[in-house]
């Protein structure tokens, strides 16, 4: 079939031919006709007016009332017309939006990114996916000559890019703070500082740091409001929740951190996440705790990496690959 | 020509006096249905915004000749509260996701050429021109 043209004789060509013959490939044709319109941006009233005249021609002996009455239709037909302009311009400016996004999200992970470190005796899985284009959940790294593993995890309520912008602000201020400070409790407290002199109120970060010591197998962590994570007993294939408790970062001016500790066995599992992963809904309803780790336990048996992706698959097709929170999942297993 | 330029606005019913004789003048100058059509939707967005926003004012034609082509200017005017952010309502999908209809980027787009000054407490002038082609 021939390309379609878009003037006033295809369109008299099509129209006769379907006078005459009521034939299914002109109407094929029109509705061709009508999709390369709307490709260039021709309003309704003008393809009314090429009917019109079409028409005319075809039809020297119109009735008044015919003619009339399509001038009225053309008439009816131009705020329709304007509606599809100013829907053309708006897409062109969604697009650059959209792009505008996606570069300063581009960006975000530039500046966010971190390392997952090869620590000896220690195996280790982390993923954190954006509901929408920009993260508002945070995890970094820190390694140390002595072998100590710092495991920082922030997630700010709201999504979208203010919670991006948020997240900046902390990993810079935990960049700036001095390389001896590593006591989980006093990086919150510090932390805790930033965020209540430079973020609004209506603002709330939680937070969750923690610091792995190989030599004397322990772990120690303090918590800011942050969702609880769990400590897995691979010997008894059990959960347990890590309870830390303090406010969310930037409530008071000074806040206290209580800091804790654990001794970690050879094979258990510590498991750090965000509120997206434990308040994953289906339909109406958020996924139950022990539904959640029925699900942690179907994939703790694999490597640490294919675990986190395994469950995030998981959740992501449970939810019709549509994230409603931002999604930030970490495992750390002791290997030896 | 014989013209009466101008049609005052104090109640809807003066939207439809503003396009008719708009349209008249249209006719006379050779625009066609379509264009006819454009200009008519203008003056009634244009009127339809000094019914609602200022209570009265007035629409006025002019019709302009240049060397080498002719047009209709439609004038619309009144001494309403004015329009505090123009650069607002010129953006597409201000007055229309409000249910108001085309609103000016629509007048703008049905004519040739838009000029608008506004002053805060002293009233909108709005200046639109279509050639006819």
């Amino acid at each position: 079939m021939k390309a379609i043209k878009l003037d006033l004789d295809n369109y008299r060509k099509l129209l006769k031919e379907y006078l005459l013959t009521k034939d299914e490939r002109a109407l094929y044709q029109a509705e061709q006709f009508s999709k390369l319109s709307v490709q260039h941006n021709i309003s309704p009233e003008e393809i009314i007016h090429v009917h019109i005249e079409a028409l005319k021609e075809l039809y020297p002996e119109l009735p008044r009332e015919i003619n009339d009455s399509l001038n009225f239709l053309l008439e009816a037909m131009i705020s329709y017309g304007l509606a599809l302009q100013e829907n053309h311009f708006l897409r062109e400016k969604q697009l650059a939006l959209e792009s505008e996004i996606a570069v300063a999200a581009n960006m975000q992970k530039t500046l966010l990114s971190t390392v997952k470190p090869c620590i000896k005796g220690l195996d280790i899985g982390a993923i954190s996916v954006p509901a929408n284009q920009m993260n508002g959940d945070y995890y970094h790294f820190v390694t140390d000559k002595d072998d100590t593993l710092g495991i920082a995890l922030a997630d700010v309520i709201g999504k979208g890019i203010p919670a991006a912008l948020a997240m900046s602000m902390i990993k810079y201020s935990m960049d700036s703070f001095p390389e001896n400070q590593r006591e989980p409790s006093v990086i919150l407290e510090s932390l805790n500082r930033v965020v209540e002199r430079n973020v609004d109120p209506s603002m709330f970060i939680t937070m969750f740091y923690g610091l792995y010591n190989p030599e004397h197998e322990t772990f120690s962590y303090a918590s800011a409001g942050h969702e609880p994570g769990f400590y897995y007993h691979a010997a008894k294939g059990t959960f347990e929740e890590i309870k830390a408790k303090g406010l969310v970062l930037g409530a008071t001016e000074h806040a206290n951190y209580q800091q804790f500790v654990s001794h970690i066995r050879t094979g258990d599992c510590i498991i750090l996440l965000t509120d997206g992963v434990t308040e994953c809904r289906l339909g109406d309803r958020f996924v139950e705790r022990d539904e959640f780790l029925q699900v942690i336990k179907d994939y703790i048996h694999l490597p640490a990496q294919d675990a986190v992706e395994g469950v995030y698959k998981y959740f992501e097709r449970l939810q019709d690959f549509h994230l409603r929170d931002d999604f930030t999942l970490i495992i750390i297993r002791k290997e030896v | 020509m014989d013209f009466k330029p101008c049609v005052n606005i104090n109640k809807e019913l003066d939207i439809v006096g503003a396009r008719q004789l708009g349209r008249t003048r249209a006719k006379e100058l050779g625009f066609g249905t379509v264009d006819q059509a454009r200009i008519a939707t203008a003056i009634s967005e244009l009127a339809r915004n000094i019914y609602l926003y200022a209570g009265k004012g007035k629409v006025c034609f002019e019709v302009i000749d240049q060397l080498d082509k002719q047009g209709l200017k439609v004038v619309a005017s009144d001494e309403g509260p004015g329009i505090r952010d123009i650069s607002q309502v010129m953006q597409d999908g201000y007055s229309t996701s409000g249910g108001l209809g085309a609103g000016l980027p629509g007048v703008k787009r049905l004519m040739d050429h838009f000029e608008i000054h506004s002053e805060w407490g002293k009233g909108t002038e709005i200046q639109a021109i279509k050639w006819v082609r």
